[in-house]
């Protein structure tokens, strides 16, 4: 039965949609601090890129150099956002040209590709990888044994991503603050909120979140490096964050959607279905479309719950 | 005892201008201390100064005798300096209570765990003590601007703020509610806490103020007693020279047929939902029609659907017996439509452009000004050096751009454009806001000249004064409709108020 078509798609679902629910998250935070950070699949690349290095490189038992391997893609994403927040915080940048150039200067034709030939990383699977935790037979409880137990820690450690963001940004004070800044940013300044601080912050901790989606590729998914292995998913990331209405619990249901679809394609194969693969590479960018299209004008994405300020440069005023 | 607050030859510069010039202030604990000034006399400068938005370039600040420096908002706020924007600074989706605490570096507020509930509870208390009826839990959208404005009074009083300066306070309140906060005002002064009310509304100033110090052109010039004033003097020390104040005019011709006819106008907001809800309204030949009410009544949307700015969904507009096409602006302009419109720099003229391209902008299709595909360029300047003549626009030529000019130039040159075309309807939507006195006196004598002459003026306005000492016919526009419509001769402040404020007509 755990063969069973929808089984193995809800499965694959979680596994593949754990790089988007990661990047997700990490942008979430960016934008509702008002900062729209096109960059994501350009980080998530960079953070693929560095982790698959970290894990070949260092040497040690295999836990110790798997959490360097993530903790170097934190790093690497957090870099990347860097540019982006100094351009667009401190320098007031358009936010999207700046995210766009972040990716074409970080993504698969770029810096991470660069990366990859220097580093000789192609051609050699992971010397560790991320395995399932629970023992087999948990693993094999029908339909959630797949899905539930049949997962590597990453999963696990984004389920508790996902309440921790929650948490920290409705329950917490900093939490507060944050979303004022990405609603009103002259009104928290006024009420003696560092607006550029936070800004930087969550730019930086969205991109440490995008590298560790990145690494979940090239570490859990692939596992190996390849140019461009993300496929996309960094657009994907963003359009959830808009079909998630910016709330980290709708960003999990979404990735794991879209994580569905992705493995869908896999999934047919294997019972002897084939379909244009073309037909599922475009879907990252019809979704990143569509969203994009439904936030277009101001009136739509207030009514979609976006942060006021999104995409704004904060100005005190001057004369 | 020392002053509670003390500025000593503050001066401030910008790019262009000198905003505050050796200014010295001073109030005391306890004190309502009124700063006067006409707009761009350096009051709103002078007081992002006292909240650490600007540093100023010479000069000190003392706290009860002690020397400050600001470096950013925050420094003030911990010194206990608050203040009431014009424009409130707060976050719409947030409960009255989040926006509160937003920022608070003190007991509740700095533990890393929101409690809402203590936090309401606190809000309560104060919005009890002081008379500022307000839902903590509310959400700022779900509140009237007056309601919104307690809240931003709420936050200084949360901080625990010594000194509270109120920027314009009354500007968007209706008189009633305007008593309400003068209340509060005091009482705040009672409890020992200094407030500092900016205006530029005489009657207010000697209303609600201990002592009234006048700004005038960056500099401080007198501190008088409240008590000792009247509107006239203060007129005079804040103008320079003696002013009439609001006196009526009414040698018009009695006004003649309808130029303008609304039927059941229904339009929508930049939001996507109705602003302007069934509005009927004539105005007739040499007759000056004023809309009043507080702002975001669907002034500025009935405005804009009038001159074919924004298309109505429902109901017709009439000039002159006409029918003209909804949205479209060329349509009304055809038919005899001037319009003034709030928005001067952005809407009223093409900032970039010169004074010559901004007087021509409604007639350059048409000869004398082009031919042909050709614009006459020395056409051109001759009319627009004639009405910088005629309307007396202080500019060194007209080749001048329009964003190189103030704010009271910068309308003469758009009243020169509207008159121009010789129309037979001018809208004019709060033409005077921001204006300096004499400006003011000045537009005001042009809408009355042109009422004389037989345009129908509708006056879009949310200066009662204003209304009162230009309009024939008064309509208060109230969440998009229009509350009650009264003669400008037997109305009173008090019953517009109740109108603006949602009242009923009582027939």
């Amino acid at each position: 039965m755990n063969n069973s078509l929808v089984v193995v798609v809800l499965a694959s679902g979680v596994l593949y949609g754990t790089p988007l629910l990661y990047a997700a998250l990490g942008e979430l935070l960016a934008e509702r601090s008002g900062v729209l950070n096109l960059g994501v699949e350009g980080m998530m690349l960079v953070g693929a890129v560095m982790g698959f290095w970290a894990v070949q490189r260092l040497p040690g038992p295999s836990a110790l150099v798997l959490a360097a391997g993530i903790g170097v893609a934190a790093l690497a994403g957090a870099a990347m956002a860097a540019i982006h927040a100094f351009l667009v915080v401190t320098l007031r940048a358009n936010q999207i040209v700046s995210g766009l150039a972040l990716t074409i200067f970080a993504g698969a034709a770029g810096l991470s590709s660069y990366l990859g030939n220097d580093l000789k990383l192609t051609g050699s699977p992971a010397r560790h990888q991320f395995q399932e935790v629970f023992p087999k037979s948990l693993q094999d409880l029908p339909v959630i044994g797949p899905m539930v137990f049949g997962q590597s820690l990453l999963v696990y450690a984004s389920w508790v991503c996902v309440i921790l963001v929650a948490l920290y940004l409705t329950r917490t004070r900093t939490g507060l603050n944050v979303r004022a800044v990405g609603e009103s940013p002259a009104a928290a300044d006024a009420m003696g909120v560092n607006v550029a601080a936070y800004r930087y912050a969550h730019t930086l901790v969205g991109g440490a979140f995008a590298g560790v989606g990145g690494a979940a590729f090239s570490l859990s998914i692939t596992p190996q490096w390849a140019d461009g292995l993300t496929g996309g998913a960094g657009w994907i990331a963003i359009a959830l964050v808009i079909f998630a209405f910016w709330r980290p619990t709708l960003c999990l249901l979404g990735a794991y959607f879209f994580g569905a679809f992705t493995a869908l394609p896999f999934a047919l194969q294997g019972h002897g279905v084939t379909v244009a693969p073309e037909l599922f590479q475009t879907l990252p960018y019809v979704a990143t479309i569509v969203a994009l299209v439904l936030v277009s004008s101001r009136a739509a994405r207030l009514r979609f719950g976006a942060p006021a300020a999104l995409g704004l440069p904060y100005v005190r005023e001057e004369r | 005892m020392p002053a509670a607050v003390a500025l000593r030859g503050i001066t401030k510069r910008f790019p262009a201008v000198v905003a505050n010039d050796r200014v010295d202030f001073e109030a005391a604990k306890g004190e309502v201390h009124a700063l006067l000034g006409e707009n761009g006399a350096g009051k709103t400068t002078l007081s992002n100064i006292l909240t650490g938005l600007y540093r100023p370039d010479e000069g000190e600040i003392l706290l009860s005798g002690r020397p400050v420096e600001f470096h950013s908002p925050r420094d003030a706020i911990a010194a206990g300096i608050a203040m009431v924007h014009q424009h409130f600074r707060l976050v719409s989706p947030f409960t009255v209570a989040e926006n509160v605490v937003l920022g608070d570096q003190r007991d509740i507020g700095r533990a890393f765990r929101l409690r809402p509930r203590a936090i309401e509870q606190r809000v309560a208390e104060l919005s009890r003590r002081y008379g500022l009826a307000v839902d903590p839990r509310a959400r700022i959208w779900q509140l009237s601007v007056g309601e919104q404005q307690r809240v931003e009074v709420l936050k200084a009083l949360y901080q625990e703020a010594r000194i509270l300066i109120l920027d314009e306070p009354t500007a968007v309140l209706t008189p009633q509610e305007a008593d309400a906060l003068f209340e509060t005002v005091r009482a705040m002064a009672a409890d020992g806490r200094t407030v500092i009310f900016i205006s530029h509304k005489l009657h207010e100033v000697k209303a609600v103020a201990d002592r009234v110090t006048v700004l005038r052109r960056g500099r401080s010039l007198a501190t008088v007693a409240a008590s000792d004033a009247t509107p006239r003097s203060l007129a005079a020390l804040m103008v320079g020279r003696e002013v009439e104040i609001g006196r009526r005019h009414h040698d018009r011709p009695a006004p003649g047929e309808a130029v303008l006819q609304l039927d059941g106008i229904w339009a929508d907001g930049d939001r996507g939902v109705p602003a302007v809800k069934d509005v009927s309204l004539r105005l007739r030949r040499g007759e000056i029609v004023a809309v009043a009410g507080v702002a975001g009544n669907g002034q500025r949307e009935l405005a804009e659907t009038i001159v074919g700015m924004r298309p109505a969904t429902k109901g017709t507009v009439e000039i002159k017996g006409r029918r003209v096409r909804s949205g479209d602006p060329r349509s009304a302009i055809a038919a005899g439509v001037a319009y003034v419109p709030e928005d001067r720099l952005g809407t009223g003229v093409a900032p970039g452009l010169s004074i010559a391209s901004n007087v021509v902008l409604k007639s350059y299709r048409r000869a004398p000004v082009s031919r042909g595909p050709f614009l006459r360029l020395a056409r051109i300047r001759d009319l627009a050096d004639r009405a910088i003549d005629n309307y007396d626009v202080r500019t060194s030529g007209c080749q001048v751009p329009a964003w190189q000019l103030s704010g009271g130039n910068v309308q003469k040159v758009v009243l020169a454009r509207e008159f121009s075309g010789e129309p037979a309807v001018l809208i004019a939507a709060s033409p005077t806001r921001g204006l300096d006195v004499s400006s003011i006196e000045t537009v005001h004598s042009y809408l009355r000249e042109a009422a004389s002459t037989g345009v129908g003026v509708l006056l879009l306005s949310e200066d009662l004064d204003e209304i009162l000492a230009l309009a024939d016919r008064i309509a208060v526009m109230y969440e998009g409709g229009v509350a009650g419509e009264r003669e400008a001769a037997s109305t009173t402040v008090e019953e517009l108020g109740l109108l603006m404020a949602g009242g009923r007509e009582q027939d």
